[in-house]
């Protein structure tokens, strides 16, 4: 693929005129899907996928294309062409962009991860039989994936690794549900099978009766995949620089009235630990580290350099949209072995789903429990509970109602295949909450 | 630019000993444009082709999706697709045969009077900044947009037992948005909410003087929400405007009624559902003024189509009948498993996905009543427009669902506007409330080019019809 895409690229800057620039971006994967149901196989293929983008400006303008890439090289360079003529016509005819950002040659750079994945051939025999006997249902995906990015200045960046994810759901014959996401790189059959076992394991307490509890406020544990779900908010108009500018971000109320959240919530972005590229889809290079709150307090928001010419602020090369790409939230002081005995009487929350915000000006968040979620009463596990829905603010929830935080990190994989499939996690601790408002 | 394929060239060159194969080769172009605070953010063109090998062998199905379209990629594609099938089959959750994908000829084309190409991009540039002056009404509206989204369309699907389509589309996506904002106070008006405005259609649909007249409007709402009192919290009547229904039905009818999902494929991800295969026939979903359609005829709405992804006809059909649920939204496959009669919506997001059971058009029929009607009924509740919040669970049961506008009725009285007007309920017994529905004056053409599903996943674009409609005892509640 890096040939491919070095190829196209030269070919595509050779073609440029005077005064013209060129950044072209480059997604691709060869994935492998299969998908079960109580233990068997729903569906499976495979998928090969690439799609080159232009951001062309020129004339004080920019405009965009993207093509799927075929890997004919002639075809491939006639589209892009193609595109390239189309662009330059349409950069005559749109209005000037005050706010257009140029590319720059900072620097390049290559990260090519090589792996001892799964073969594609070996993954049914590898998968199916530590399935057996559960009400297994879930996606695993499986094989390579290929960021690229270069501009007509000479910047060059390449990013490339190959990764498997097997993202399930075990189901008792009650309809409770556990679970599990084994993610990594290099394929241990000895691993797969004892986590799937400790999924099996957990199931055994879902085979209590669930009890249904009142609305109301209660004090409550979520562990860190739910914590995760929360911190996705902030990237849906909440941690944006222009969200914030434009209305219609969350974090108004710390911008505008200094609201703080607890000094015991620290979150950053963090690329130190290499799950995702560092350079953008406009080629730029983002700090490794990069605190966002602070201890309560709102340190930066993120930045694109379009955001940055538009509301004369500084970038700190966030992506287009703004949105965290490896988020790390600070641990805490808990042990997860004490999480019951602080919690004592309460709601532990496995997992929670379907978020949104239901007021974004106050920071309200609206979702469901979903999974292993219960009811915990002595520091002790009572039963799971049926699904309710909460209605809350993180204004509270990670501000004056935080009690705890774990001081453990959770690396929780992003598996969105929207598209294609995702790169990136989200790391953080569970927490613990004195008050949570269930509403229905 | 379009790369010619000859798909029967290619299946004619497929050589693997499987028990059906068939092409499906989807061609599309999506051309967003926006204008955001005078300025334009984005003019781009953006294309995908390719095409998804699908095979048959020893009763599972395998597939390759693959973007090199010549004839040695696309036979590479069914071999491997071939050996996944394979190896998979020793453990298939289901044994399917040729039945599976019912061989049709056919074509279909949306209708539309004036093509991409009689609107320039200076043309549309100049018409969304024309747009967005008429929405900055104050200087209180901190940020303001116009956009549309223009998405050409073509699918190919042939087979080895005959089957022979050709469907092209040509839809459209518009939306006008206006954000007033004092300080962390900032209220969002749009055009028929997340969206929610989208059609088969063509060029004829930019008429200037219906997107100024509606550009005003939404930035004079804007502004109006600003100074609005809170929603009121209780229990009450709300009566619920057509770009909100929209929603309503897409998240607590459609989504339910997926097949595939009550069979549990999707319980890992969209969730499961509260309905039972035995419910079809007997559950009372609403009142007896309730009537759901799957209608993939309906001209111009978003999903209309002639044929599903897996090639079967598609026909308007009664999913809810006064009330009573008698219809799954099953395809072949989901037919086949359940043993229940269904439609076609065997769907998927483009080449790269293989299909499953999605909705398409899910339409709310016509009553008999008039606004004024359904207002003046009731003495104590509030009307509600245009979706801005939307969460369900997972067996689609409890709902919260927000929305941009609201007003209250006192009286039987539209009186004063009232922001973060919310409401939540559970799935059957709110649409037992079901008091009143609107007349065909009433009725509203939307949709959502965001419905989101399965695994891998897959975003596909839906429409939703849907008339006025008044619900009793229902919760609502405002803002912090």
């Amino acid at each position: 693929m890096q040939n491919i895409f070095n190829d196209l690229s030269d070919a595509l800057f050779s073609y440029l005129k005077n005064g013209e620039y060129l950044v072209i971006s480059f997604v691709g994967e060869n994935s492998q899907f299969i998908r079960f149901n109580n233990a068997s196989i729903r569906q499976t293929g495979l998928v090969d996928d690439a799609a080159l983008s232009l951001k062309f400006i020129s004339n004080g303008r920019t405009c965009y294309g993207e093509f799927t890439v075929s890997s004919h090289n002639n075809i491939d360079i006639e589209n892009g062409r193609k595109e390239i003529d189309r662009m330059r016509i349409e950069s005559e005819e749109i209005p000037v962009d005050p706010f257009l950002v140029l590319p720059e040659n900072f620097a390049s750079s290559c990260d090519i991860k090589v792996s001892d994945g799964l073969p594609f051939e070996n993954a049914v025999d590898a998968l199916v039989p530590a399935m057996q006997g559960m009400d297994f249902v879930g996606i695993f995906a499986n094989g390579k994936m290929f960021r690229g990015n270069a501009n007509n200045l000479g910047q060059k960046h390449w990013y490339e690794t190959e990764s498997f994810c097997l993202d399930y759901s075990l189901v008792t014959s009650e309809h409770q549900m556990v679970k599990g996401c084994f993610a990594g790189n290099d394929w241990s059959q000895d691993e797969y099978e004892k986590y799937v076992l400790r999924s099996k394991r957990k199931l055994s307490l879902m085979e209590r009766k669930p009890i249904k509890v009142d609305t109301g406020k209660y004090r409550t544990w979520f562990e860190a995949a739910a914590v995760a779900d929360f911190l996705g908010m902030f990237s849906w108009n909440g941690i944006s620089e222009a969200s914030l500018r434009q209305g219609c971000s969350g974090f108004g109320r710390m911008r505008h009235e200094d609201v703080r959240l607890s000094p015991k919530f620290t979150i950053a972005e963090d690329f130190s630990q290499g799950f995702c590229p560092k350079f953008n889809s406009n080629g730029e290079v983002s700090p490794e580290f990069l605190s966002l709150i602070n201890k309560g307090t709102l340190d930066n928001t993120l930045v694109s350099s379009r955001s940055a010419k538009e509301y004369n602020v500084e970038s700190n090369y966030a992506e287009h949209g703004e949105y965290m790409r490896s988020p790390r939230m600070e641990p805490g002081n808990l042990n997860h072995d004490e999480v019951l005995k602080h919690l004592d009487k309460g709601l532990l929350l496995s997992n929670i789903h379907y978020l949104n915000w239901s007021d974004n000006s106050g920071g309200r968040i609206t979702g469901l429990t979903r999974y292993a979620c219960f009811w915990v009463e002595g520091g002790e596990i009572v039963a799971p509970i049926e699904t309710m829905r909460f209605d809350d603010s993180f204004y509270r929830f990670f501000g004056d109602q935080l009690c705890e935080v774990e001081n453990k990190l959770t690396v929780v994989p992003e598996v969105s295949t929207y598209g294609s499939r995702s790169l990136g996690v989200t790391t953080c601790p569970g927490i613990l909450v004195d008050s949570f408002a269930l509403t229905l | 630019m379009k790369q010619n394929i000859d798909l029967k060239e290619l299946l004619s060159a497929i050589d693997v000993p499987a028990q059906w194969v068939g092409i499906r080769e989807v061609y599309e172009a999506q051309t967003p444009r926006m204008i955001r605070d005078g300025v334009p953010v984005t003019n781009a063109r953006s294309v995908t082709h390719g095409v998804m090998v699908e095979v048959l062998a020893d009763g599972q199905f395998g597939y390759y999706g693959t973007p090199n379209m010549s004839v040695e990629g696309v036979s590479l594609a069914a071999e491997k697709a071939f050996q996944q099938a394979k190896v998979a089959s020793q453990h298939a959750l289901y044994n399917f045969d040729e039945s599976a994908r019912p061989s049709y000829k056919g074509e279909y084309k949306s209708p539309y009077i004036k093509d991409r190409n009689q609107l320039s991009a200076g043309s549309l540039n100049n018409l969304l900044l024309d747009a967005y002056n008429h929405l900055k009404v104050s200087d209180k509206i901190v940020s303001a947009s116009a956009l549309c989204q223009i998405i050409e369309t073509n699918f190919k699907f042939i087979s080895s037992n005959g089957s022979d389509i050709s469907q092209d589309f040509l839809m459209l996506e518009f939306d006008l948005s206006a954000t007033a904002a004092e300080g962390s106070n900032q209220q969002t008006r749009t055009f028929g909410g997340m969206r929610g405005t989208c059609r088969q259609m063509g060029m004829e649909y930019f008429d200037q003087y219906e997107i100024f007249a509606n550009a005003d409007r939404i930035g004079e709402q804007a502004l109006e929400l600003l100074s609005a009192d809170e929603c009121p919290t209780g229990e009450m009547d709300v009566i619920i405007a057509s770009d909100q229904m929209m929603l309503q039905i897409h998240e607590s009818i459609g989504h339910a009624l997926e097949v595939d999902r009550i069979l549990g494929d999707e319980r890992n991800y969209a969730g499961w559902s509260f309905v039972k295969l035995e419910d079809f026939g007997s559950l009372q979903y609403g009142s007896k003024l309730m009537n759901i359609t799957f209608d993939p005829t309906m001209e111009s709405e978003f999903a209309s189509y002639a044929f599903d992804d897996g090639g079967l006809k598609a026909t308007k059909e009664y999913l809810i009948k006064d009330g009573v649920l008698v219809r799954g939204l099953g395809g072949q496959e989901s037919q086949i498993r359940s043993g229940l009669e269904g439609v076609a919506n065997f769907r998927s997001s483009g080449w790269n996905r293989a299909p499953i059971d999605r909705m398409a058009n899910i339409n709310l029929e016509p009553g008999e009543s008039t606004l004024d009607d359904l207002i003046g009924s009731v003495d104590n509740g509030v009307y509600m427009e245009s979706n801005k919040s939307w969460s369900i669970d997972d067996y689609r049961n409890k709902f919260q669902f927000g929305c941009e506008y609201g007003k209250l009725i006192e009286n039987g009285r539209l009186t004063k506007t009232v922001k973060n007007p919310n409401y939540r309920g559970i799935s059957t017994p709110f649409w037992n409330n079901l008091k009143g529905v609107g007349n065909e004056d009433t009725f509203g053409i939307y949709g959502t080019p965001n419905c989101g599903k399965g695994e891998p996943n897959q975003v596909i674009r839906v429409g939703h019809a849907s008339p006025v409609c008044l619900f009793e005892n229902v919760q609502v509640f405002g803002g912090i």
